[in-house]
């Protein structure tokens, strides 16, 4: 008779592992969405795309890893701001359902371009980290880093935000966008900094990610919409609350997949998601007013 | 300091300022005042550069100002405390005066002007991690006066700071424009609080119906026969 069990133990910890990197999707998101006001359905096709650049930068043209995976967050940074100034500012002042199909465009075009430049066939970075022994359990290691560099790169976000003129720039444009250049400063500027943070966290998950998981062009559907579903858990644009959320969402797939299997783990986390919505359609911990 | 020769401004095909012309010498307070809807927040904005003049110059300190983004005006040295005061209303306190001063310039003397605006608004020390929403009504003109001044202006918009506050409030209000005035801000007020405003300012401008009506000193202005009639009531 055991007093608690390893496996359990191991799997509320995976839990943990995974809420970090969901947290980090939740937050590129919720930034987005909090501060410009749009959702960008096609957010985790951006980390697809950082995907592949590690990988071709790493196997194709031999960079070390240290230098593709920057280089890969700088690039989709970049795409972040593309997509803002091309496909966002037309239509900044249109219908939400418009900014979502648009949007959601850009998610069919990048799968879409992904699987005419690099194929359907699955690819593997081809780097294997050896799993970690604490005591008696086993965690993944790529795993463990993730979570240590999410969380880490949210801390770096939340300090930007609080500490930084031009963090709380972005906080104060969110709450009243035509007052901003009375303050000297111009909104145009502010939401392409915050597309390229927005796009940087991206390519920060796909860093991560892409020591995880095979790349595929429709690998951004395992992502994209837990990371949207984590978001409105926990309040659209509530970032707090979708760190939060995210933690809740990923046990909750952990916990069930320990109990019953991996599978059942998702349906149970999306049964949890539409109680929620029945009794609290703005989150769990409010939306954005 | 700021000129404006027969400016012509509106909305669309809405004419809401008809030549005006004023000015806003080095160190004086100058009140605007007028009736509801005479185009004294238009006035105040076509300064700012958020609305665009249709014709007419205006300069600041002998530069053109006409075509500068709205964003660069702070950058010349003006400060507007808009209508309805409009602070961040979940931002604290301190933050709200950290947004006044973002232009680079004014970064570096942040924590100097932040004791400036304790000095003058002590309330405003006292709740500095408060979210600015949760101020009253008078606490947040106070706020919004401070975030103005956190960007060092030469000249100070104030676009009716007595509005929808209690007289007690008004009073105190009233006192910190004196007090910046006695402290050499330069200070263009607007305001439909006649005797008040006239008893700070040293000059001032009737604006009816986007026109200037009668322009002199506060006392030349009181004794206008169309300011007793309409406003005072005398």
């Amino acid at each position: 008779m055991q007093i608690f069990d390893l496996f359990l133990l191991e799997a509320v910890v995976n839990g943990v592992l995974l809420g970090g990197i969901l947290a980090l999707l939740a937050l590129g998101l919720n930034l987005i969405f909090g501060v410009i006001d749009v959702v960008w359905i096609c957010y985790a096709e951006l980390i697809m795309v950082g995907m592949y650049a590690v990988y071709y930068l790493h196997t194709m043209f031999g960079w070390p890893l240290w230098l593709a995976f920057p280089a890969s967050v700088a690039l989709v940074a970049v795409l972040g701001t593309a997509l803002h100034q091309l496909v966002i500012r037309p239509v900044l002042s249109a219908e939400p359902i418009n900014q979502l199909l648009v949007t959601g465009g850009v998610l069919f075009f990048l799968q879409g371009v992904a699987t005419l430049a690099f194929g359907v066939e699955f690819k593997n970075l081809g780097v294997q980290l050896p799993p970690l022994h604490l005591g008696e359990l086993y965690l993944s290691s790529a795993r463990l880093i993730a979570f240590a560099v999410a969380l880490g790169g949210m801390v770096a976000m939340y300090l930007f935000l609080k500490r930084t003129y031009l963090g709380t720039a972005i906080r104060a444009i969110s709450q009243d966008r035509a007052v901003m250049p009375l303050m000297g400063v111009d909104p145009r500027r502010i939401f392409l900094t915050t597309s390229a943070l927005g796009g940087a966290l991206a390519g920060l998950a796909a860093c991560l990610l892409v020591l995880q998981y095979d790349i595929h062009p429709a690998i951004g559907l395992s992502f994209g919409p837990v990371a949207f579903l984590v978001c409105v858990l926990g309040g659209l644009g509530n970032m707090i609350g979708g760190f939060a959320a995210a933690f809740i969402f990923a046990e909750f797939i952990s916990i069930g997949g320990y109990f019953l299997d991996l599978d059942w783990g998702y349906v149970i986390a999306f049964l949890f998601f539409i109680a929620v919505m029945f009794f609290r359609p703005r989150g769990l911990f409010g939306g954005k007013a | 300091m700021l000129a404006m020769r027969n400016v012509n401004a509106g909305y669309g095909s809405f004419r809401a300022l008809f030549d005006v012309s004023l000015e806003v010498k080095a160190g004086e307070t100058v009140a605007v005042i007028g009736p509801n809807g005479a185009g004294k927040t238009t006035l105040l904005r076509v300064i700012s550069r958020l609305i665009d003049a249709t014709s007419g110059q205006m300069t600041m300190e002998g530069e053109p100002l006409d075509r500068v983004p709205p964003h660069e005006v702070i950058s010349r040295g003006i400060a507007h405390v808009p209508e309805h005061r409009r602070l961040f209303p979940r931002l604290s306190v301190e933050d709200n005066l950290r947004m006044g001063a973002f232009i680079a310039p004014a970064r570096a003397q942040f924590k100097r002007r932040l004791e400036l605006v304790y000095q003058l608004f002590p309330r405003m020390q006292e709740r500095r991690r408060q979210l600015a929403g949760t101020l009253s009504g008078g606490e947040q003109q106070m706020c919004a006066i401070g975030r103005a001044l956190m960007s060092g202006p030469k000249l100070l918009l104030l676009d009716e700071p007595s509005a929808g506050l209690a007289p007690v409030v008004v009073q105190s209000i009233f006192e910190a424009v004196r007090t910046m005035s006695a402290e050499g801000y330069t200070v263009l007020i607007v305001e439909q609080n006649i005797r008040q405003v006239l008893r700070v300012a040293q000059r001032g401008y009737l604006l009816e119906t986007g026109r200037i009506h009668a322009t002199g000193t506060s006392e030349q202005l009181l004794a206008t026969g169309a300011v007793k009639q309409a406003y005072l009531g005398m």
